[in-house]
């Protein structure tokens, strides 16, 4: 599961870049800090590497176990 | 159902949204202490963040809610040493610049290596000055255009972790931000040496450095670290000329030594 | 008998009584630089720290040094450095982030000729106005002016407890005189030394909804390893430590409550000692130019000379503004003496606003105690 806090993304695509799985796009549209944030379009490829959480420099992105989310 | 970070029971109410910025890699290193925190399950109450003056100086402070002291540029680990022998159960690990540790807090840098006293220093060395808008720092490539090399750095550029090693450094690292799985090991192994712990992380400063020098915003540049990266184990069977503009990244070195601290504690036997 | 307090009488340096001072007030961390003429302090505390469980660290340069007492003062140690001239220049930023981060520490300036590297061993005054504004912005700062053995154990103590009292560095400004020569000293009973303990948070407290900064009446210390989450930072802040580098109205608030800190409370910090009642002229010294004084009007007095008195700075900042101005108004001339070439003259000249006459007075030769003799001349030309 992958959980993205749209208001603490500053846009810089990382997070896009390092899945190797393509499961993140930029998106359109615009958070409260004016700039796109990531979307999760292919979570079913997710294989919870932990990649796109560990780079993001700004604490916006959780990917955690199913269960453990409880 | 709201997941929430693991890591933000680390951060400082009121200071969530980091002033770095975008895609700037002390945020990633940021992450990476705390994570190591974590993982080694430590409290962080028992732990004394110094930095200095730069954009580095701002990683723990005031992002970590734990004590923080953001003193003056070039002198945290000099701050952080008056800390560490008045408290020597504490935890102190300084995080800053590499322009704050390797210019004008360079000779601070070499003596807590040769005191090796037990405190862990992690340099964000984006290879330029930062905060004050992209100016040459001593970690600058040769040949490299800042605003004040305007034909191109004519000085070479410091190994902070040789530099460390020759000082008397217990344990020393290098990482890129594209490592950040390997710096979490190194910052946990450096919490547990008892000696001087240095760890170099070579991070991205896409605005002063990325975007004037043309090497690109912050995707680029940790690709630019993923692809000209080598591991302490490959880098020597190769030759000097063959690592030339490589960044050798891993463990440099890793021995135990008498810590400071303990030394002192045994002159005050004396007088029991 | 105690460590800390070693009670009796001594024949003692006055680098030596300073050490011994700081130790009865409880210090516990000395960080410094070797140098003329203050190393005997840094050498006897190098002896003495590891007797009462203290530290003594010899650093890489002043700089380092005056950072590492703030860091251990953070910690809740009594902390101190001693220095002179060259060294107390390199730690000028330094003192300005004690002050900005409210650490009480205590900086003793054994005074030598400069400027430059000058002359180590010779004694000059010249460091006045650079305690006062040596580091940048805009500050208050609290100095005391021993000039003797005794007084350089006494004043030391009282330096540690206000440190404590107003949380801010403090300065003794000694000089190679008082520094090194040896005079009588009598170390009293524990019982008798008086010791202000730093005012701390209740425990539990938490430092994020604590306001642990920039009270005029000065904020309990919330130092590390108490769960206090302390923010200490020498950039602008509020009243709980949180940075503010934008608004140039936390700045101006910042500085204020600073500033005001020591101003509000100038009037118990300072002190003077005065005996000039019914008189027609003032000698006003301080440190070691106190010691000519009071020869002076030893020998005034045996001619029969009674219409001078000597007003004495034992703090020379805060500046005794009020007390000048009202001694302006009881006496004629006012003799202000000084081993430079006149520091406080103008702070004296402004506070005595014209109500009386002020007259620098040098020794002869800077870098030597004045003659009496010229000062009893200039006394007699004055009172003609
Ligand atoms: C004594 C002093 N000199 C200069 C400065 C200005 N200054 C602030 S940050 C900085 C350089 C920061 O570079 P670095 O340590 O590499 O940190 P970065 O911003 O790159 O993270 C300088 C020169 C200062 N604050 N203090
Ligand atoms: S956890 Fe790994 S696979 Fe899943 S989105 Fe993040 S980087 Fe991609
Ligand atoms: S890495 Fe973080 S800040 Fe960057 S785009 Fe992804 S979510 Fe946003
Ligand atoms: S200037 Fe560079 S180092 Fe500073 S926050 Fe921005 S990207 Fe990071
Ligand atoms: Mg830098």
């Amino acid at each position: 599961m992958i959980e993205i806090d749209e208001d603490l993304c500053k846009g810089c695509e990382i997070c896009v870049a390092f899945c190797a799985k393509d499961v993140l796009e930029m998106s359109d549209k615009f958070n409260k800090k004016g700039v796109h944030p990531p979307l999760v379009v292919r979570e079913e490829d997710c294989n919870l590497c932990g990649n796109c959480m560990l780079y993001c420099p700004d604490l916006a992105i959780v990917v955690a176990e199913e269960e453990e989310s409880e | 159902m709201k997941l929430v970070h693991p890591l933000m029971k680390y951060v400082r109410p009121g200071a969530i949204s980091t002033a770095t910025c975008t895609g700037c890699g002390d945020g990633i290193i940021a992450q990476a202490v705390l994570r190591a925190i974590d993982e080694l399950e430590l409290n962080i109450d028992d732990f004394v963040f110094v930095s200095g003056i730069g954009c580095a100086g701002w990683i723990p402070s005031p992002f970590f809610n734990a004590d923080t002291l953001h003193t003056t540029h070039g002198r945290p680990i000099a701050f952080a040493t008056g800390v560490k022998l008045a408290r020597p159960d504490r935890e102190v690990v300084v995080i800053s610049g590499d322009g704050d540790l390797a210019a004008i807090g360079g000779n601070h840098l070499i003596h807590a290596a040769r005191r090796n006293i037990g405190m862990t220093v992690i340099c964000a060395n984006n290879g330029i000055y930062g905060m004050t808008g992209g100016q040459v720092a001593p970690t600058t490539p040769l040949g490299l255009k800042t605003t004040t090399t305007p034909y191109g750095n004519v000085e070479r550029a410091f190994d902070l972790c040789a530099l460390t090693d020759a000082a008397g450094a217990s344990y020393v690292a290098r990482w890129t931000t594209y490592h950040a799985r390997g710096l979490t090991r190194s910052v946990k192994k450096a919490l547990t040496k008892r000696g001087f712990s240095f760890i170099e992380v070579i991070s991205q400063c896409p605005l002063q450095y990325g975007r004037r020098t043309g090497v690109g915003n912050a995707v680029a540049m940790m690709k630019g670290y993923k692809e000209n990266s080598l591991s302490v184990k490959k880098a020597a069977s190769l030759s000097e000329e063959e690592l030339k503009n490589k960044i050798i990244v891993g463990e440099l070195v890793d021995k135990d030594m008498p810590e400071l601290t303990e030394q002192i504690e045994k002159l005050r036997r004396i007088h029991e | 008998m105690s460590k800390e307090i070693l009670t009796g009488v001594y024949f003692m340096q006055g680098d030596i009584a300073c050490a011994e001072g700081a130790l009865a007030a409880g210090c516990k961390f000395f960080g410094g630089y070797p140098i003329t003429p203050a190393s005997e302090i840094a050498e006897r505390m190098a002896e003495r720290l590891p007797e009462v469980s203290g530290v003594y660290i010899q650093m890489e340069d002043e700089l380092a040094s005056i950072a590492a007492v703030v860091g251990s003062s953070w910690t809740g140690a009594k902390s101190m450095t001693a220095t002179s001239g060259p060294g107390i220049s390199l730690m000028q930023e330094n003192i300005g982030y004690a002050v900005a981060t409210e650490t009480p520490c205590v900086l003793i300036n054994v005074q030598r000729g400069g400027p430059s590297t000058g002359i180590p061993s010779i004694h000059l005054q010249g460091d006045i106005i650079q305690a006062r504004r040596g580091s940048h912005g805009e500050y208050e700062m609290i100095a005391l002016a021993p000039s003797s053995s005794q007084e350089m154990f006494d004043f030391t103590i009282d330096a540690f407890n206000l440190a404590e009292k107003y949380r801010t560095p403090v300065f003794i400004l000694s000089d190679a005189f008082v520094g090194h020569m040896r005079e009588e000293v009598i170390i009293p009973e524990p019982e008798r030394i008086y010791r202000v303990p730093r005012k701390l948070p209740d425990s539990g407290t938490c430092g994020g909804k604590f306001r642990g900064f920039l009270d005029e009446d000065v904020a309990p210390m919330p130092i590390f390893g108490h769960g206090f989450k302390t923010h200490v930072t020498g950039s602008c802040h509020n009243d709980f430590g949180q940075r503010n580098v934008i608004d140039a109205e936390a700045l101006d608030y910042y500085i204020k409550r600073l500033n005001s800190k020591i101003s509000k409370h100038a009037h118990e910090i300072i002190s003077v000692s005065q005996d000039v009642d019914g008189k027609e002229v003032a000698l006003i010294s301080y440190g070691s130019c106190y010691r000519a004084a009071r020869e002076a009007l030893n020998i005034l007095e045996d001619e029969g000379i009674r219409q001078v008195g000597s007003f004495r700075l034992l703090t020379v900042w805060p500046f005794p503004r009020n007390q000048i101005q009202e001694l302006a108004r009881k006496v004629k001339s006012i003799i202000v003496l000084e081993n430079n070439l006149g520091q406080i003259t103008p702070y004296v000249e402004a506070a005595a606003g014209g109500q009386a006459e002020v007259i620098f007075l040098p020794p002869r030769v800077l870098g030597t105690l004045h003659d009496p003799a010229t000062i009893v001349d200039k006394v007699k030309e004055v009172i003609r």
